[in-house]
This record gives C-alpha cells, structure tokens and sequence, in this order.
C-alpha cells in the first residue's frame, strides 16, 4: 500500500518536471526576452547587463535549473504587462475560480447521482425520461447560452440576482471567498448554474450507462437472489460498483473547468483566473502564460493522484500492489 | 399422464417444490415465443432433482422461474410453482423477495462473478443473515463463521474480513454455497453450480452440496448440462428438450436403461474410459429454434425413430419402468437398445 502510493507520487513528480520544461521551452522560443523587455533606446551595454541579470548568459541547462528551483519557491518572475509578480496575480484569481468550480462540481454529484440511479432503476418512468431529455439539452447547450438565458431572466427581467462580479468577499490571509457573505452567496447562484448544468446532466448520463451495466452483472442478480431488498441491491451493491469512472471523469472535469471556466468568467465578469489566461495570450505575457501552464499542470495532476487514491481506497482488488489480480490470500 | 404425483394437502410431508404445467413466454416484436412448454416436476425434503438437457432447453429458465426471477420480458405464462403446498408464482413483487434467500436459495455458475467485489465476504454474508433472521451484527457474524464452517471454509474469522477476490475459485463457491443457505431454504436452485470450475473442484463441490442436502433436508434442484455431475449427484433426474420434460425417473434407472432416444443420444456422447472410441457419439442436428418448432414431438427431426405419428403428434409423459418418457416409441426404442 505504501509502495503504491510512493509510486504515485513519484509519477507525479516526474510529470510535473516535464511539464516544467515545456514551460520553461516558451521562454526560449517565443522571442528575445530582452528584446522584448527593453526598449529600442537602449545601448549595447543595458542589454548585456539586463542578459546578465536575467540569468540569459548561462547555459540552457542552469537556467532551467534555475527556473525549476524558482519555480518550487512559487517564483515565476514578473508580468511583462502590468510589472507585478506573476504569482500574486494568480494567488488573487485562483479563490474565485476554485470556489465557482468546486460549488458547481459539489451540485453536479448531488444532484447528479440520484438523478441517474432514479433513470437506470426505473427506465420507463415517465419523470426519468423527462430527466434523460433534459440532460442531453444540459450536454448540448453551451454553458454562455445558458448563463445569458439565466441573467435574462433572474437578474433583467426579475432583478432577483446580481448580472456579473462575486459580492462582497472575505479575506482569509491571501484567499478570499465570497461564500460568507450574503452577497457572496446569491452572486455565485447563476455561474455555478450554468457551469453545473452540462456536469449534472454528464454524471446523470454515466452514472445511468453504468448502472445498467451494473445491475445485469452476476453479483446483482446474486444479491437479489438471496432476497435483498432493493435499496440495498441499488445503492450498496450496484452504485459503489458504478463509482470508479465517475471519479475519474468529476476528476478531469474539476481540472478542466478550472482551467478553461473562462467563458462562464467572461458572461458574468467573474474575477477568476480566465479573464487573467485571457489577458496574458494577447499581450504575449510569457511569464504569466508559464506559471499558468506551470498551475494548471499541477491541478491536473493533483486530481489525478487523488483520484488514483480514491480507487484504492474503494476497489480492494487494487491495493495489492504488483500482482495483475488472482491472487489468492495476502 | 403427468409427471408429478398430486400434491399432498399436507405441507410437511409433501414435496418442497411442486410445479405443475409450468408455461414461460417471451412476448417480442414478432410474437410471443413460448421457452417452456408444460413442465410439471417435485423435490421432495431432502432430494436433489437434476435438470439436464442442452443450451436453450429451458433448464436454467425453470429455475429461474422457481426464483421469480425471469429476466424481462420472461413471464408465467401459465401452470403453478407451490412450495410447500403454498402457491408462489402469483405474489405479489414484495412476497417474492420475502421468500428468495428464506425460502428458496439459489447459486449461480460463476463463483468469480457472484460475489461484489468490492465488498468482504463477511459484509455480504452478514447483510445477508440479517436480512432474514433478527440478529444483532454480532451475533449475525457468529453465524456467518459457522456457515463458512459448514461448507469447508478453514479460518473462517480470518476470511469473513476478506474479499472475494482473495479467495480460489473453489473457495468462492463455497462462499456463494454459504450466502444461498444463509437464510436456511427450504429449496436450493443451483443453477450450473460446477461448470465454471475445474474438475477436481467440481467433485468437492457436489459432494458439498450432497452433505448439505442431507445433513439439513434441503430440496436441491440442480441445473446442469453435465451428464457426469447428475450421476454423481441427484437422485432423480430430469431430461429437458426444446422446454418439455421427455423422460424423468430415478438417476441410476435413467443412466443405465435411458428410454427416450434423446436421453440415450446425451448419455451415449458421453466419453467412456472402458471402452474406447474413434469418435464420440453425437445427436445430429440441433434444437429447434423457438419460433420454428415442429409439430409433434419436437426431437422428430432429429431421431432416427421417428415415423409418421411422431410428425404429427405430440407424446405425452408416459410410464416406463421406473420413470416416465414422452415418445410414441418406447417400445421399438427398448427393441433397438436390446438388438
């Protein structure tokens, strides 16, 4: 079990390393970074000096040994555009994105999983058809349509929630959240919607495919044999065994909307990291777009180990390390 | 004409399991195509009846019928299924799952695919104990140990903490033979118990399930393709072809003197190690397909006895010898075994 887990970790380490010289790789091939940083002004003599400042007259190597080393410390330079630490740029974008992600990721498996259960245990039901053709609206709308329709409605027409920003915040130390406030609360309704949506009706749809799969195995037909009752046979014997690609597929999910959540930002002006990726393509901010890369990597792996470890903690068949299963006792 | 006697007005001493002119149908697009035709059979306390016949013969249907489990769109379509004198396949969906695991058991064929492999083997034995007798989780594990016991499990309170897929084969149906008695049926259904294991095992097995059936005069009604299995284990033994019983009887009776030309087809492809053979035995042909059964008897196409009365009409279970057999030529039959 311990072995598995330094692997994993291990893996990690050696992906992000990799991942950490893509980045670093940006630097060298998108343009002169001190053609880029000084004006047309300058003498032979300020570039040297800047080179050198840089760290540009060692060999390739030490830099990215260098980069590496900074970029442990959270030290990703300054932004070409606006002079200010990359990091803290991150650091003041990072709650609001993350809070809208896991807000909306929570409403799709609450409200997801007992919707797909209900759809595969009772295919005819005329509630569970209702809640199958809306879920593939919920797929195939894109997410700006719905938040558009939604600020329609509930902030023009009914006045009832804010159109754009977060509301009032609170500051915790470097991170801020908006769901102590009222304000907070009601601003993050409409976005975690309309991000929710297609995630509800994506868990709802596996959740279903893989029930029915579940429930025609071997093992159910065995449970319902030996006369347990249905609520037994649904959620302790078929939802468990239906959980792992849902936790793979709420893991990629969480990664992906935190990094790409921009359009939600972009409807109603939420001051997360979107707008920020945004912002640093069009102005070629290397610094930026590598720490974004740099942050967005970790995430992802991040979720992914935590995902290898919550299928060890719910497929025993897994934590026998090394042997390919059939293994009789430990 | 029938094959099972009257039931008897007392429970205790008739048979356990009791089905009579039993009719399943598959209603599809294209009409309903009937699977079991009139099958009538009892177990009695104690007794293990073997079903045997061929793939589609409607073997596993009858047992999974017994269960009340037809997949959709299965149903009764006809007949009765009384266990112990009480009528069963009219209740109600919540009647029928008060009495699977009380009343009837079942055990599957594949012990690798029976058990949830993500929960102990202790969970499922526990939940299942509990879910028929008013125990404390303790006390419902004390029994768990005990059952394990019964069916040969070694270290039982080592392996209720374990999973299924710590366990062989063998030792898995062993488990799955345990969770089928753990609410103490009156009538197992074991439906292939032995085919997904490897010989040897399969040995242990059927003597298992002969010691439980007597140490606790458990009705056992065992479904199987294997020839060899029924004779080492049950006490009568019914053949199945295209959803009818053709002959029933005694197990040793039906071995040595088969009647209907079918039994005497399955019971010549068996190998034999005394005699040797260039080639195995084989009935020509195959099963008739569910909406293209012949009339009259259905093994007519594929009998080298037939004559024209078997074309047309359908032989009903007659008496012969100790048993009975559905074919019009029992007597030319025994002639041609003689010759």
């Amino acid at each position: 079990m311990l072995a598995i887990i330094v692997k994993r970790i291990g893996n990690a380490a050696l992906v992000m390393l990799v991942v950490a010289f893509i980045a670093f790789m940006i630097f060298q091939f998108l343009g002169d970074p001190v053609q880029l940083m000084l004006n047309s002004q300058a003498t032979q003599g300020d570039r040297d000096a800047l080179r050198i400042r840089l760290g540009l007259d060692q060999p390739v190597i030490m830099q990215f040994f260098t980069f590496v080393v900074r970029a442990l410390h959270g030290d990703f330079g300054v932004s070409f555009r606006n002079q200010r630490e990359v990091m803290s740029l991150i650091a003041e974008r990072f709650p609001a994105t993350f809070e809208l992600v896991m807000v909306s990721t929570v409403l799709a498996l609450l409200i997801g999983i007992p919707l797909g259960v209900f759809a595969a245990i009772n295919p005819k039901n005329l509630a569970a058809r209702m809640a199958r053709m809306v879920s593939m609206i919920g797929i195939s709308v894109p997410a700006f349509v719905i938040g558009i329709v939604l600020i329609l409605i509930f902030s023009v027409q009914l006045g009832w929630l804010p159109a754009f920003g977060r509301g009032e915040v609170v500051q915790f130390g470097t991170w801020s959240t908006g769901l102590l406030t009222p304000s907070g609360r009601l601003a993050l309704i409409m976005p975690s919607i309309s991000l929710a949506l297609f995630q509800i009706s994506f868990v709802m749809r596996l959740v279903t495919a893989e029930m029915l799969e579940v429930l025609r195995t071997d093992y159910i037909k065995f449970a319902r044999a030996r006369g347990l009752p249905d609520r037994s046979v649904h959620f302790r014997h078929a939802l468990k065994n239906c959980m792992m690609p849902v936790v793979t597929m709420t893991g990629m999910m969480i990664g992906d909307l935190i990094a790409f959540a921009l359009v939600t930002e972009t409807v109603f002006q939420w001051p997360g990291m979107g707008l920020l990726f945004v912002q640093a393509v069009m102005f070629i901010d290397i610094p930026v777009m590598a720490a974004y890369l740099m942050i967005v990597s970790v995430i992802f792996i991040t979720l992914n180990t935590i995902v290898d470890f919550v299928y060890l903690a719910v497929d025993p068949r897994l934590r026998q390390a090394g042997s390919g299963g059939g293994g009789h006792v430990r | 004409m029938r094959a099972a006697p009257l039931p008897n007005d007392r429970p205790d001493t008739g048979p356990v399991l009791d089905i009579r002119d039993l009719v399943v149908e598959f209603p599809t697009r294209r009409g309903v195509l009937t699977a079991i035709r009139g099958v009538s059979v009892t177990v009695e306390r104690g007794e293990i009846l073997g079903i045997v016949g061929e793939s589609g013969a409607g073997k596993s249907l009858t047992g999974a019928a017994v269960i009340g489990l037809l997949e959709p769109p299965g149903r009764i379509a006809g007949g009765e299924i009384r266990i112990r004198g009480r009528r069963i396949d009219n209740l109600p969906k919540r009647d029928m799952m008060a009495l699977r695991g009380s009343t009837i058991g079942a055990i599957f064929q594949d012990p690798l695919t029976s058990l949830n492999p993500l929960l102990t083997v202790g969970d499922q034995l526990i939940e299942t104990i509990r879910c028929h007798l008013p125990l404390s989780r303790a006390e419902a594990a004390m029994r768990a140990i005990d059952l394990l016991n019964e069916v040969g499990i070694p270290s039982a309170e080592l392996r209720l903490q374990q999973y299924p897929h710590q366990f062989s084969g063998g030792m898995r149906q062993r488990v799955v033979i345990a969770l089928a008695l753990a609410g103490e049926p009156d009538l197992v259904v074991a439906d292939e118990p032995t085919t997904a294991l490897d010989v040897s095992i399969q040995a242990q097995i059927t003597a298992l399930l002969k010691r439980i059936c007597r140490d606790r005069g458990t009705a056992v009604m065992l479904v199987t393709h294997d020839m060899g299995v029924i004779a080492e284990t049950a006490d009568r033994v019914a053949v199945m072809y295209a959803g009818r019983i053709v002959e029933i009887g005694p197990v040793d009776d039906i071995i040595r003197r088969p009647q209907h030309p079918y039994t005497r087809g399955l019971i010549g492809s068996i190998p034999s190690l005394v005699t040797s053979h260039e080639r195995l035995v084989q009935i020509d042909g195959a099963m008739p397909r569910l909406n293209s059964m012949p009339a009259g008897c259905a093994f007519h196409p594929r009998c080298v006895l037939a004559d024209t009365r078997c074309r047309s009409t359908l032989p009903p279970l007659l008496t012969n010898g100790s048993g009975l057999a559905a074919c019009w030529n029992l007597a030319a039959g025994n002639a041609v075994e003689a010759a």
